[in-house]
């Protein structure tokens, strides 16, 4: 008997039906997962299971769970079976926990609530939860408030708090979106570890995810289910031309189909470069020390590393938007120096920024044409009117846009089309140099693909370079040339696309690898991941910043900072470089 | 247009237009004029004969002129006042909060001080070093008013100035004057329409004030503030001397208010979607 049957369910807005005529099941200790690009209904679904629609919201169908029904069921029903028996980890663990509350007591209230629990055996249970969810030391986390713990910690909060009154139902709400790619590898696993207690509704837009951690699939596409059937056979042969779409725009790192090195000319190099803020007190925060690399024309050099690794500060420093503390950077034989206000035209003109929220980077109030054609107005003030749009309008054609799209304003445009017109007002100026700060992050998998696409076409005209930052190695994998891995403001290695991927030299670099779910059910031997999470820059640990976590540290680690140094082609900062062989053991 | 279909807007606007066409054609079609006084009719209840429908004052005078003229002139000072508070607040809060730094620094510590002057004091400071004279009400009051909103105005400005666009802005080169006047003040608009609305209403309170203390618009000029402060020493033999121009007094802060709360939240809604 399935544990939740979920039967023509139809969510409406007034007019706009969100989900319609879904239905899908999940039978006890099963993992389904609910796939789907953002708007396809999918978080909806999980809401309306949980009775947590907003009252704006018609709800029409059957949703039953153990015999139950669920849809207009009385909100005392609902509190029996949230949390009790249904347990739910939503993306963000920030919003979900009570900043007021500690930890514990978050914790105690699902128990003291359904009479789980009494007395001391309350504390000792959560505790235990605590513990298993993989808190290190759980007696004393268990005093915490929650912004006391890092974004991983909440997240394993989270799942002990869904998880604490042992429910049937897991209900995950794309619970490792707003991790880093180690993070997420560590919640994965705990979500594996406690399949065969409880079932598990898993919501991703990623592929990857699924491919490893569910029995099962059902594909959403506006509102309604497209494909179901189990993980495996669905991957072997979609039987929806949109599970298809879903499955050819998720990048893979085991591609094969990757660039070769470029050969143009040096057109940027950046050498010891250093950023730093200012801290409480008297402390400075060292975002950056010590990074160098080169960029040759035509060539698309990726930057990966966990947030906080300073890929973004060092961009910035390079722009001009922050102040670079030490070394420095020449841009085609002239020095990028002073802040970006003092630079010379041609720099502003040849370095462009794509950012990662296309929404925030527009204007609110300002149309598409004078957007993107701003930046004429103020480099090439002689443009006649008509020919400044011409110019606009040649630009949104070479993002794949037209000029139907002039007139409109940013909340007029779809993420994607906003994110073009980002790229196309930082093309128009016809730039040397483009950096995309997580330029597609933001994206679904379908939209990020093809901007992706774009941006490879543009780069193949106009022989254009690309710094590519990103934290998805699978993105990087097939876009870029070469790679530079950063971690806590420091260059780790620095290499070419295929040598990286099939042979790095820096133990940080293996684990950002092996983070990476690979979206297909076949492919997974998982190892196990990168243990911890990165440390604060405020308080560094000694020698080489990555010791705690490494697997192969030795005492020379802990004392000594390594310097990067050249090793067959690659640039890399390891002291056991030489003697430890990172290539894939298959 | 959307803006009319929230009903606190459409409602108090139009009850606020129709307060304002009253004022401003009121006197015409009336046969009286502000000034003349009957000493043969004083405190006349509101009666049809002589057309003095909101009665008279205790000198004769007609008091539906006298009310109409009073609505003029609070209207006006708040006005005038809220301008004064719009052009001076907005300007100096943007370039504080976009220039940052010291300047921000100092500019703030200067609207920290004048916040720091007892208000009255001041009024009454400036009406004894200059002549009484009309103008110093606004003056006054505008010099008050566009502390709060150079503030606000500040405190957005410091938070668009963090946003990616006006980054991507001074990447380009787009200038820092024209930053300000495309990239910021258009995305200010919002909150400074609402605050705009809500600071009438305390204008026209703070000039009340003032009437009523006698520090205010002087005889035979009227505001509403100053019928309220006539009506007030008659309010035992003639109620409707102190209850007309109150009332009429209330109904157009609360018209203000509930303007300002619906565009708040139309611009809210706006800012959502």
């Amino acid at each position: 008997m399935s544990l939740l049957k979920i039967k023509d369910l139809s969510i409406r807005y007034g007019d706009t039906a969100v989900v319609d005529d879904l239905g899908f099941s999940i039978s006890q200790g099963e993992s389904v997962g609910l796939v789907g690009e953002s708007g396809s209904g999918k978080s909806q679904t999980a809401l309306a299971v949980l009775g947590l629609l907003p009252r704006s919201a018609s709800l029409g169908g059957s949703i039953r769970f153990a015999g139950t029904e669920l849809v207009d069921a009385p909100e005392q029903t609902l509190n029996q079976l949230r949390a009790r028996r249904i347990g739910i980890v939503f993306q963000d663990p920030m919003q979900a926990l009570n900043p007021y509350l500690r930890i514990g007591r978050q914790l105690r209230e699902i128990l003291v609530r359904h009479k789980l629990a009494e007395g001391a055996d309350i504390d000792a249970r959560v505790i235990d939860m605590l513990t298993r969810v993989g808190l290190s030391d759980a007696t004393r986390q268990f005093r915490a408030y929650p912004h006391e713990l890092s974004g991983g910690m909440r997240q394993r909060v989270m799942l002990a708090s869904a998880l604490i009154a042992e429910p049937d139902l897991l209900i995950a709400d794309e619970p490792t979106t707003a991790l880093d790619v180690t993070v997420q590898a560590q919640i994965l696993a705990l979500l594996e570890d406690i399949r065969d207690e409880t079932a598990l509704l898993l919501i991703t837009h990623d592929l990857g995810v699924v491919a490893g951690h569910c029995e099962r699939m059902v594909v959403l596409e506006s509102g309604r289910v497209v494909d179901a059937g189990a993980t495996t056979s669905l991957f072997a042969s979609p039987g929806h031309a949109h599970t298809r779409v879903l499955l050819n725009a998720a990048p893979r790192i085991d591609s094969v189909n990757i660039p070769p090195p470029a050969t143009g000319a040096l057109i940027l190099g950046v050498e010891a470069a250093a950023v730093s803020y200012k801290a409480f007190g008297h402390e400075r925060l060292r975002a950056v020390q010590d990074v160098s690399f080169s960029l040759r024309c035509g060539e698309t050099v990726a930057i990966v590393g966990e947030s906080g690794s300073g890929k973004s500060s060092f961009v910035r420093a390079m722009l001009g938007l922050v102040p670079m503390e030490a070394g420095r950077a020449v841009y085609a034989g002239a020095p990028l120096q002073g802040p970006v206000e003092r630079r010379a035209k041609k720099q502003r003109r040849d370095l462009q920024l794509v950012f990662q929220d296309p929404v925030s980077a527009l204007n609110p109030q300002m149309r598409v044409r004078k957007i993107i054609g701003e930046s004429l107005l103020v480099h090439e003030p002689q443009l006649s009117k008509s020919a400044r749009v011409a110019r606009v309008i040649e630009a949104l054609e070479q993002v794949g846009l037209n000029d139907s799209y002039l007139r409109r304003y940013p909340h007029e445009l779809s993420g994607g089309q906003a994110q073009r017109v980002a790229i196309a007002r930082a093309l128009v100026l016809g730039p040397k140099v483009l950096i995309c700060d997580e330029a597609v992050a933001a994206l679904d998998g379908s939209v990020r693909g093809r901007v992706l696409e774009l941006l490879r076409q543009v780069q193949e005209d106009t022989g254009l370079s690309i710094i590519f930052i990103s934290h998805d190695l699978a993105v990087v994998r097939s876009i870029s040339h070469r790679v530079l891995v950063m971690y806590m403001g420091r260059l780790v290695e620095l290499a070419d696309n295929a040598s990286l991927f099939s042979r790095p030299r820096h133990p940080y670099t293996r684990a950002l690898i092996d983070a990476v779910p690979v979206p297909d059910p076949v492919v997974a031997p998982k190892k196990a991941p990168l243990r911890g999470e990165v440390p604060s820059l405020l308080n560094p640990p000694s020698g080489c910043a990555f010791h705690p976590r490494c697997e192969h540290a030795t005492d020379i680690c802990a004392m000594k900072p390594p310097m990067a140094r050249d090793l067959e082609g690659t640039r890399v900062a390891c002291h056991r470089a030489e003697e430890i062989d990172l290539s894939r053991r298959t | 247009m959307s803006l009319l279909r929230n009903r606190a807007i459409s409602v108090s606007g139009v009850i606020l237009l129709v307060i304002t066409a009253f004022a401003l054609f009121g006197p015409w079609i009336s046969p009286n004029d502000y000034l003349s006084t009957h000493f043969d009719r004083p405190l006349l209840p509101p009666t049809t004969v002589g057309a003095h429908v909101f009665g008279t004052d205790d000198l004769g005078r007609d008091l539906f002129v006298r009310t109409m003229l009073g609505i003029r002139v609070t209207l006006m000072v708040a006005i005038v006042a809220s301008f004064v508070s719009l052009v001076i607040g907005v300007a100096y809060g943007a370039i504080a909060g976009f220039v940052g730094g010291r300047v921000d620094a100092a500019m703030m510590r200067f609207v920290d001080t004048l916040y720091a002057l007892p208000f009255i004091f001041f009024v009454i400071l400036l009406m004894v070093a200059f002549e009484r004279n009309f103008l110093l009400i606004f003056v006054a009051i505008g010099a008050v008013n566009w502390l709060d909103m150079a503030r606000i105005v500040r405190g957005q400005t410091l938070s668009l100035r963090e946003r990616e666009f006006v980054e991507a802005a001074r990447l380009t080169g787009v200038s820092t004057g024209r930053i300000i006047l495309r990239h910021i003040a258009p995305n200010l608009i919002g909150i400074v329409v609402v605050y705009v609305t809500l600071t009438i209403p305390q204008a026209i309170l703070v000039e009340s004030l003032l009437s009523f203390l006698g520090l205010g618009v002087q005889e035979p000029q009227t505001s509403l503030g100053a019928l309220v402060d006539a009506g007030v020493n008659q309010m035992e033999g003639a109620a409707w001397a102190l209850l007309i121009p109150a009332g009429l007094l209330a109904a157009t802060l609360m018209c203000f208010n509930f303007l300002g709360d619906g565009l708040r939240d139309f611009f809210d809604a706006r800012h959502v979607n």
